[in-house]
């Protein structure tokens, strides 16, 4: 039984799930019951002003059959008063000491509200705050959320006035509607913040409906951009975390966001720097009691790799994510078609002819039963065939052993260099 | 849907929806789901293995995309009874035993989604097909079943004046007459004969060639002619007793059923099926359902020599058929009234293989036995109509059509044969789907004989 605890900038919680700030967490009653199936954490779901929501709000993208690959909704923050949530917040820290409740924050960008509201909030006993400069849609055209989140020194200011006055940590959340994630989070370093969480939701337009003419989903006819979440946008955050870990001037812990749904992501997210994760859409979709495969696995994972402690495992692969002019330019694979297991569904052939090299060939042998074969010498080791194959194991990428490896940036210095042989 | 057992106390409303398709059909969401499972193979087996080659991929993916019309044309496009076949085709020997799927996991349900989208086609009353240009040919097409039909729809979308001339009172031949309602309700093959009439082919039915139209006038009247006359009645047992009232032929005892308000005088008989192929399966599903007490088919070889489909043979097992091999009969028996009361069988073992190829019957001399029966059905093969392809002059081997088997061009230029006509020992199979490209091929050979075109590429949308 591996340790799953973690220690996110000072915040602790007996294991890396923590439900992100959205529809999950807007009550007492469901932090709560997701603490008691097991949720190591929740940040509760963004306190501010008291607003307006629309209805309809959500719409998720269905994709060959498959429900809810790609998620988006057009909610706000909180519409409870922020008295009702403190008093819930205070009653659900008293009951569950040893979980981590976080408050999610988003006021306009003036310095009185940020130290009136965080006074109020760590006064009930939440366990660190959570800056929301990322939401996209609805506050941003107030000047909040994105509409901060999307300038490096707003965000910078305003982590710093937090820090005036914050006893507990600061966690700043970051957008990803924006063309260098680390120019913000770099912003909220700066302004002292001790943890960083992304990614936030990303601008999308989740549909047309094909009868009516709407957008999806649509408020009596008219519909606005939406926050894109949920297992299609996994890649993009990961990416994002990445970039933010591998950065040196961004030296704070990460809690990971986007597209989570299992304890195979969470590992993802945690070998790629984040000291934790938060997930939304997956409980959105399936409920609280996801998590407790999520513990399961985890452990289980944990164990038979002889890891004791979850935590040894962040950060792992940030060194292995680099950039393009340091990949070996030498390295070669070729697709190797494994004609006892394949079923010939020529999917393999056509992708290569169609899209790629040309280079898998489909032959007849003595009996006069079809086969696919690779021409290895032609193949670039594109991955695609593997990529299309729908049977596991039917396609290997083989590493074929290659010259002395070289960058592209070796290369380039080598060239610049003048040649020792030369007279 | 289950049957009601076959008791007594069975009634006329039973009996009725003892005829009811018995496969329901996919629901929207299984035909998606499982379409959405398809790989979309390149250079598909299954199309190879389809009679007919519906490119059966592309119309798969078509339901997984929403665009049911697409769907239900490319299969009438490559098939013109596709809704027949859906539910007729030896899938699992066809499209589905071809399937890559077979051994990764299990092949995709290809008949029952070929069954969903032309089933939509059928309910929104899509017209698939419009006829082409007139070209100023006539075509005369003999027997309105699965090759007639087939024939014709391709040659009204090459611009053909196509008619169609048909014995009985409705087309569709087999399939509106031959094949059990619980498996292929008139109306579908129905709504194919209406697909083929709506491009301006005309059905002249009940018009019998050789009585009600001379074949000269036939011949003289129309440019090219197809002979699609399929296959007659049972042929005669042979044996003492065939005149017994009782006594049935299951071309026409299935007929009936389709045909005439179902009767209730099996209700609690006993009834005894003679021959093992899928026309016997059907006469003895038909007795049990309605409501005969006891239904036996008689063989006089093995399971393995039979020629029913497999599941043709499990779904008759299921309702409680009993098979009896290696038993011909060789007398039935009638009481005081002239009506069947006993049948007398020997019982048989299997010697050498025959001409067939299969391990030739052989009566084991005194097992001669008595079964108690009401009902004889008899289900040895077909006739064929011999008189009628002499009457076209068309040489023939016992009744199978000879023809150039890539153009179904016979004897006589003028005349061109597709479905059982032409099938014969090693000489295609008796499938409706293989009738039905007969039909095409026959449609584009009289396209090349007359205008030197080989494909369908005039074809009219």
């Amino acid at each position: 039984m591996a340790d799953l605890r973690i220690n996110l900038a000072g915040i602790e919680s007996p294991n890396p799930f923590w439900l992100a700030s959205a529809p999950p967490t807007n009550s007492g009653y469901q932090v709560q019951r997701a603490f008691e199936a097991g949720w190591g954490g929740a940040v509760w779901k963004t306190l501010g002003e008291p607003i307006l929501n629309v209805s309809s709000r959500f719409a998720a993208l269905h994709y060959n059959g498959q429900r809810v690959v790609g998620f988006n909704n057009i909610e706000l923050i909180t519409d409870r008063p922020l008295e009702v949530n403190l008093k819930e917040i205070y009653e659900t820290k008293k009951k569950f000491p040893n979980h981590a409740i976080i408050a999610s924050l988003m006021v306009e960008p003036k310095r009185e509200k940020w130290h009136e509201i965080v006074k109020r909030v760590e006064d009930v006993g939440v366990d660190g705050l959570e800056l929301n400069f990322g939401c996209p849609h609805g506050m941003a055209e107030r000047g909040m959320g994105s509409a901060s989140g999307q300038h490096p020194d707003l965000v910078e200011q305003q982590t710093y006035w937090v820090k005036e006055v914050a006893q507990t940590p600061v966690i700043v959340k970051l957008t990803p509607n924006i063309t260098d994630i680390t120019h913000t989070a770099r912003g909220a370093v700066q302004g002292g913040a001790d943890a960083i969480s992304l990614i936030n939701t990303i601008n999308s337009l989740m549909g047309v409906d094909l009868d009516t003419w709407h957008t999806i989903p649509h408020v009596a006819g008219k519909g606005a951009h939406g926050g894109y979440c949920g297992p299609a946008v996994k890649p993009i955050a990961l990416n994002m975390v990445a970039e933010c870990a591998r950065h040196p001037e961004i030296n704070v812990p990460i809690s990971g966001i986007g597209g989570i749904s299992t304890w195979k992501d969470t590992v993802e997210f945690m070998l790629m720097g984040a000291t934790g994760v938060q997930v939304c859409t997956a409980v959105m979709h399936h409920g609280f009691s996801i998590v407790e495969d999520m513990i399961d696995g985890l452990n289980n994972y944990l164990d038979e790799k002889g890891i004791t402690s979850v935590q040894d495992i962040i950060g792992q692969s940030v060194a292995k994510y680099s950039n393009w002019g340091d990949l070996d330019l030498n390295y070669r694979v070729v697709a190797r078609i494994n004609n006892d297991v394949c079923i010939n569904c020529n999917k393999c052939h056509i992708a290569c002819e169609d899209a790629s090299h040309q280079c898998i060939d489909i032959l007849t042998n003595v009996n006069g039963e079809k086969y696919l074969e690779v021409r290895e010498d032609d193949c670039v080791g594109c991955n695609l065939c593997s990529i299309v194959c729908p049977v596991e194991g039917a396609i290997d990428m083989i590493e074929i052993p290659s010259e002395t490896p070289m960058s592209w940036n070796e290369r380039q210095a080598a060239i610049k260099e003048p040649s020792c042989s030369s007279s | 849907m289950s049957i009601k057992p076959n008791t007594i106390s069975i009634s006329a409303e039973d009996i009725q929806s003892n005829f009811n398709e018995v496969n329901p059909g996919l629901t929207k969401k299984e035909a998606i789901e499982e379409a959405h499972r398809c790989l979309y193979c390149y250079d598909a087996p299954c199309i190879k293995a389809c009679p007919t080659g519906i490119n059966i991929p592309s119309f798969i993916k078509k339901i997984a995309s929403g665009n049911m019309k697409g769907s239900a044309r490319v299969i009438m496009e490559a098939n013109p009874v596709g809704a027949s076949c859906a539910r007729v085709c030896p899938t699992e020997e066809l499209c589905e035993g071809a399937c890559v799927l077979n051994n990764a996991s299990k092949p995709i349900m290809i008949g029952d989604l070929q069954r969903y989208a032309t089933d939509w086609a059928m309910k929104n009353q899509e017209l698939l097909f419009k006829a082409g240009e007139p070209n100023g040919k006539s075509v005369a097409i003999v027997g309105g079943g699965p090759a007639g039909l087939s024939a014709a729809r391709e040659l009204a979308r090459l611009g053909y004046k196509v008619t169609i001339f048909e014995a009985k009172d409705k087309a569709g031949g087999l399939d509106t007459y031959g094949i059990v309602s619980f498996r292929l309700p008139q109306e579908i093959s129905l709504w194919e004969v209406e697909q083929v009439e709506k491009l301006g082919v005309e059905i002249r039915t009940n018009c019998q060639v050789g009585k009600d139209i001379s074949v000269n006038e036939i011949m003289d009247q129309y440019d090219v002619v197809v002979l699609a006359i399929g296959m007659g009645n049972v042929p005669m047992l042979g044996i003492e007793g065939e005149d017994l009232d009782g006594v049935y032929d299951a071309i026409q005892f299935v007929e009936d059923t389709k045909t005439k308000p179902l009767t209730d005088r099996f209700v609690g008989s006993r009834v005894a099926v003679i021959g093992a192929g899928n026309t016997a399966i059907d006469a003895a599903t038909c007795s049990v359902r309605l409501g005969a007490e006891n239904v036996t088919i008689l063989y006089r070889r093995t399971a393995k020599e039979m020629t029913a489909y497999q599941f043709e043979y499990e779904f008759a097992k299921q309702d409680g058929v009993e098979f009896r091999w290696l038993t011909q009969p060789v007398r039935i028996i009638g009481d005081e009234q002239g009506k069947v009361k006993q049948l007398e069988c020997i019982r048989m073992e299997l010697g050498e293989p025959d001409a067939s190829g299969r391990r030739r019957p052989i009566p084991i001399e005194g097992s001669e036995f008595v079964m108690e029966v009401d009902t004889v059905i008899k289900a040895i093969g077909q006739t064929r109509y011999v008189d009628l392809i002499e009457a076209f002059g068309l040489e023939h081997d016992n009744g199978v059509v000879k023809i150039n088997e890539e153009t179904l061009q016979t004897s006589n230029p003028k005349v061109f044969a597709a479905g059982d006509v032409i099938f014969g020992d090693n000489q295609g199979e008796a499938m409706v789907v293989s009738a039905a490209e007969q039909g095409k091929q026959a449609a584009y050979g009289i396209h090349h004989y007359l205008f030197g075109r080989k494909n369908e590429s005039s074809l009219a949308g």
